[in-house]
């Protein structure tokens, strides 16, 4: 388990979760940042910092420390969950853990 | 089932139908391309550019593009979800939920997608959807996607959504014959959706969900997202490069400059002469005297001084307009996050300093996407130090009459340029020293996240640019046929007053020192006269606070109206009966000073009260005195 501002530029990770203010968090989601999403670091600003992220196919810059805040796992080891999303129905269908797991979600963006 | 929501193959059209349609509105995520359709469907003018948060504002137009006189149309700030995080966020979720004073509920929606990020998109469809009004889908940029390999398909999403999708291209205008069709199907009776229709929706407000939901529905109608931004990721290999990067920026910035200058010039010259020759054509048809006085050497000469420098202001929107369709806006965000975060500015607050290059007063509204309150009242606080397009008149006709056109690097960088550029650098500087100023006291809040979404770069279409150019001249015409030509009328006649007795008994004009004019110009004297400023130059500082352009107006028509100077160019009027202290020290003024009762007015409404224009007009003028103070004496002492 690691954060994004550890990954070297190129590198992809699948992200796992976020710990920033609601409002921010609901904001980034939107903008594609959920777990289980794939996340590159495509490039550093000129001055180092904020770094490019591709996700979603799209750019997206973010200063370091909200990235530091975005929790990520490796993409390696990864291959068994990301089939499990893909085989996931909609969410009224899904099963008992992970519907627990977005009423955790609603609750916090509530 | 409904007529209008079910069937994405559309019938034949039939002649247009009201029912009890009236108010249609668009919505959609950032830069998806709102705007764009907006003034193709209403034929009107709405700001578009290449970047997230353009629009902060609603904005109404009725649909005459597509033949629709009847109904009304609003273009709304883009939003992510329907959950509100800033001010210009919370207006789309008002008017779309009918809450808004003022705004009638809608009777339609036409939801647009940037179809190049479509399952990231389709996450706005849910809560949109579930509002239960008829909607129609569009894939915005839909030649984009395919010509990058991307595709979907549209009957699928239909059936997917419950609303009819059509596939569009606003920029090229392809594919908008479906509007009015939809439009003509919701009137029809039993057009009003089913609540019950949308049970594959997910939990709503819930990232999360809503995530996977859109995933799904983008798997299951086949979508392919096309060859992402590879031409724009290879561009910014070299345009965000370490090294490349900032210094490509840089001489963006002084080519700009540069070309206003050197192309600029001779352009904005040859208006001026032939400004000058439409004068001497209208002047004998005159009769001699007063009248001829008041028309030619009062209103005409007052407007001509600000109208002669259109080419330049043009030469500079045309710029601007390259840089914000291309989508390099963001990127230059990007390279100056350093700079503003030192300051401690939120991340947001650059792209409308930037935009305030042009005019402070949608560069203020568009702080509106910035959430936390107290940075967005920095923001707005520094944003008038910004060097405006109005300042330009000013700064070109002090820099054409007291710099000389020298040039250096064999005639690629001259000295007129470079004094340009360090008036610009000098506003910059004032406003980051504010920033920092106010923001480690009395503004202080948590630093705000930085996050800005890189759109891919677009070719600027020359139908956009050439509306920008068309617009910006009709702004800069509108305001040298109404303010510039009140107060060129008032000073004239103020030049003109009282009259004293010459030969023969008639009444002629006074003396321009003892005229109304002159008089009150000596009063204000000592307060300028530390600055290098003489009379005539205070009455131009006292009228330009309406706009700063009508310093110019005023000059030209003082300097007009006093007959030593009257055949002069101003250039030239100028250069007799000013120091070259003086004429650096007004320029300095202009950069900090805050001449424009606009952009008080825009604060004022803004910030809900009086009291924070009223502290920026007293701190921007008190900085304004001091700096020009200063450097009159020392530009006097080394170059007496």
């Amino acid at each position: 388990m690691s954060v994004l501002t550890d990954l070297r530029i190129g590198e992809t990770a699948i992200l796992v979760s976020l710990d920033l203010p609601d409002s921010v968090q609901n904001y980034l989601m939107h903008m594609g940042f959920v777990p289980n999403a794939e996340v590159t670091a495509l490039r550093r600003a000129p001055a180092g910092d904020p770094t490019v992220y591709a996700i979603d196919g799209m750019e997206i810059a973010l200063r370091r420390e909200t990235a530091e805040a975005i929790r990520v796992r490796s993409a390696n080891d990864a291959t068994s969950s990301t089939v499990d999303v893909s085989a996931e129905k909609i969410p009224g269908t899904s099963n008992s853990g992970r519907q627990s797991k977005i009423h955790e979600f609603a609750g916090v963006t509530r | 089932m409904s007529a209008c929501c079910e069937t994405p193959a559309f019938e034949a059209p039939r002649a247009p139908v009201s029912g009890g349609l009236r108010t249609i509105v668009l919505i959609g995520p950032p830069n998806s391309g709102k705007s764009t359709l907006f003034n193709r469907l209403t034929g009107l003018r709405q700001k578009v550019a290449n970047y997230p948060g353009v629009t902060v504002e609603q904005r109404k137009g009725l649909m005459s593009g597509v033949g629709r006189d009847d109904l009304t149309l609003i273009d709304l700030p883009g939003v992510y979800s329907l959950t509100p995080y800033s001010e210009d966020a919370r207006v789309s979720i008002d008017v779309l939920k009918g809450k808004m004073p003022g705004t009638p509920k809608p009777d339609a929606v036409l939801l647009v997608l940037d179809s190049l990020h479509l399952t990231r998109q389709l996450m706005l469809a849910a809560p949109v959807l579930a509002l239960g009004l008829p909607t129609l889908v569009l894939l915005n940029m839909s030649d984009l996607m395919e010509s990058r390999g991307g595709q979907i398909d549209p009957l699928k999403l239909a059936r997917e959504l419950g609303a009819p999708v059509a596939q569009i291209s606003a920029v090229r205008g392809t594919g908008m014959d479906a509007i009015p069709l939809f439009l003509n199907q919701c009137a029809l009776p039993n057009a009003v959706r089913k609540a019950d229709q949308l049970l594959t929706l997910p939990v709503l407000g819930n990232a999360a969900s809503t995530h996977s939901w859109a995933a799904q529905v983008s798997r299951r109608t086949d979508y392919r997202a096309p060859l992402s931004a590879e031409n724009s990721r290879r561009l910014d290999n070299i345009l965000l490069h370490r090294v490349w990067g900032p210094l490509l920026f840089l001489v963006v910035v002084i080519g700009v400059f540069e070309v206003v200058f050197s192309i600029g010039q001779p352009l904005s010259d040859g208006f001026g002469d032939l400004l000058g020759h439409a004068a001497n054509l209208v002047r004998p048809l005159l009769p001699a005297g007063w009248l001829q006085s008041l028309i030619i050497d009062g209103a005409w000469k007052g407007i001509s001084s600000v109208l002669v420098f259109l080419p330049q202001i043009l030469l500079l929107f045309l710029f601007i307009g390259v840089l914000e369709d291309s989508g390099y806006l963001a990127r230059a965000a990007l390279i100056a996050d350093r700079v503003m975060r030192t300051t401690g500015l939120n991340g947001k607050a650059f792209i409308p300093l930037l935009s305030a290059y042009a005019c402070a007063v949608p560069a203020i509204m568009a702080t509106r996407t910035i959430e936390n309150k107290r940075d967005r009242f920095a923001t707005i606080l520094v944003t008038p130090f910004m060097t405006c397009s109005a300042r330009l008149p000013v700064y070109m006709l002090l820099i054409a009459a007291f710099i000389p056109n020298i040039t250096f690097l064999h005639g690629f960088l001259g000295l007129r340029t470079i004094v340009m550029l360090g008036l610009y650098l000098a506003g910059f500087v004032a406003a980051m020293t504010t920033a920092w100023v106010v923001k480690s006291s009395i503004l202080k809040s948590n630093e705000a996240p930085f996050i800005l979404e890189l759109p891919q770069y677009r070719m600027p279409t020359i139908r956009s640019l050439a509306m920008r150019l068309v617009d910006r001249a009709r702004v800069f015409l509108r305001q040298a046929g109404t303010i510039i030509l009140a107060v060129t009328l008032a000073l004239w006649l103020l030049a003109h007053i009282p009259p004293v007795p010459g030969q023969g008994g008639h009444y002629t004009a006074p003396e321009l020192a003892d005229s109304m004019i002159g008089k009150m110009g000596h009063v204000i004297e000592p307060v300028i006269a530390p600055l290098g400023f003489n009379w005539k130059v205070g009455i131009g500082l006292i009228s330009s606070v309406l706009a700063r352009e009508v310093m110019v107006s005023t000059m030209g028509t003082l300097y007009g109206a006093d007959p030593e100077t009257q055949t002069m160019h101003l250039q030239t009027a100028l250069h007799t009966d000013m120091t070259l202290g003086g004429a650096i020290a007004l320029m300095i003024f202009f950069a900090f000073a805050m001449q424009c009762t606009s952009t008080m007015a825009v604060v004022r409404r803004e910030t809900n009260s009086w009291k924070w224009p009223a502290i920026q007009f007293s701190y921007m003028l008190v900085l304004a005195w001091v700096s020009a103070f200063a450097v009159n004496h020392i530009v006097t002492a080394l170059f007496g």
